[in-house]
């Protein structure tokens, strides 16, 4: 039998969700943002709310996100998407609202509005992309940079005594009464991806049905900033930030 | 018997020759090409293609969703 008689419509099991757009993803090859995209954009497939969902774009490397789902979504300044995201679910709580932000965005510059929002419990998903860098102005280091991890502004590594250590905002929200849902999950094969797929949709239906906020940190690649090839930083990723920032829930209330 | 046979196919202009599909795949069908899309790439291309089983991994990883996989139980007779 030859292969191309296998390609028809009812033979289909994977193909580009009808959420993303045309338009050609700015990111480096192999950069962990385009499954995270993937995965939103078939959640909200599935899910049915394409026309209900708002979201709100950070500052970093995913500040172009809006180019690549088709829903409405909103740029915020640095840091402040969980502020906008409030604004907005409060104003129209019928709609589904999430923030996409980067460690540099969320954990940074926007550590005040993210863990007031997480604490008044605004019914919005809040995706936080850990890479451990800043990767859109030159892989400076962040504060979730682990120890000893080389970094355009470290390059003896991190040294605990001089620039802090890594911190883990996630841990830290799932003590929020707010917050209804803390996972951490990652990107780096098809398994996690999958595992990370289930997160994501648990996410949005917690928002749908008001329970409260939930945070979903997953933990990317920046192999750019890495100086790695993406099967590389993948492979790194699994040896060396999964040990600190270990995946799986955090935080479940209600069903 | 029945056997799964899988088919992909691949947008190679979208792609950017990340290499992760190619690392994805444990039927070993995929590989990077010897030429070079219109961006410049190198782009993930079939090798072996009547080995797919179709289990989708590939399109899974891929970060600019350029493959699509199709899927379809085949009767074969043994030799």
């Amino acid at each position: 039998m030859d292969v191309r008689e296998i390609i028809c419509e009812q033979n289909k099991v994977y193909s580009k969700s009808k959420i993303l757009t045309d338009t050609t993803l700015h990111y480096c090859p192999g950069c962990s943002h385009g499954v995270v995209h993937k995965l939103i954009a078939e959640v909200i497939e599935e899910l049915g709310i394409q026309q209900r969902t708002i979201g709100v774009t950070p500052v970093g490397c995913g500040v172009f996100a809006y180019n690549y789902f088709d829903i409405d979504m909103v740029e915020a300044a640095h840091g402040r998407a969980c502020a906008v995201a409030t604004g907005i679910n409060r104003l129209a709580p019928e709609r589904v609202v999430f923030t996409y932000q980067g460690d540099g965005d969320l954990s940074a510059i926007g550590t005040g509005e993210t863990i007031h929002a997480c604490n008044r419990g605004e019914s919005i998903v809040v995706f936080y992309i850990n890479n451990a860098i800043y990767g859109m102005t030159g892989g400076q280091m962040a504060p979730t940079t682990l120890c000893g991890m080389k970094t355009a502004t470290t390059p003896d590594g991190r040294d605990p005594k001089l620039h802090g250590y890594p911190y883990k905002i996630t841990e830290m929200l799932a003590q929020l009464e707010g917050v209804c849902y803390v996972t951490r999950q990652t990107v780096a094969s098809a398994v996690y991806i999958r595992k990370a797929k289930r997160a994501i949709r648990r996410a949005f239906e917690n928002a749908l049905a008001g329970r409260g906020l939930s945070f979903v940190e997953i933990v990317a690649t920046c192999n750019s900033g890495w100086k790695m090839s993406p099967v590389a930083a993948n492979k790194w990723l699994v040896e060396n930030m999964l040990p600190f920032y270990p995946l799986g829930d955090i935080k479940s209330v209600g069903e | 018997m029945t056997r799964i046979k899988g088919a992909v196919v691949i947008q190679t202009e979208q792609c950017k020759g990340c290499g992760l599909c190619v690392e994805a795949c444990a039927s070993n069908v995929l590989t990077m090409s010897v030429n070079v899309n219109s961006k410049g790439y190198v782009y993930s291309t079939s090798l072996n293609p009547e080995l797919c089983i179709g289990c989708a991994s590939c399109a899974v990883v891929c970060p600019d969703s350029c493959i699509s996989v199709y899927r379809q139980s085949v009767k074969e007779e043994r030799d």
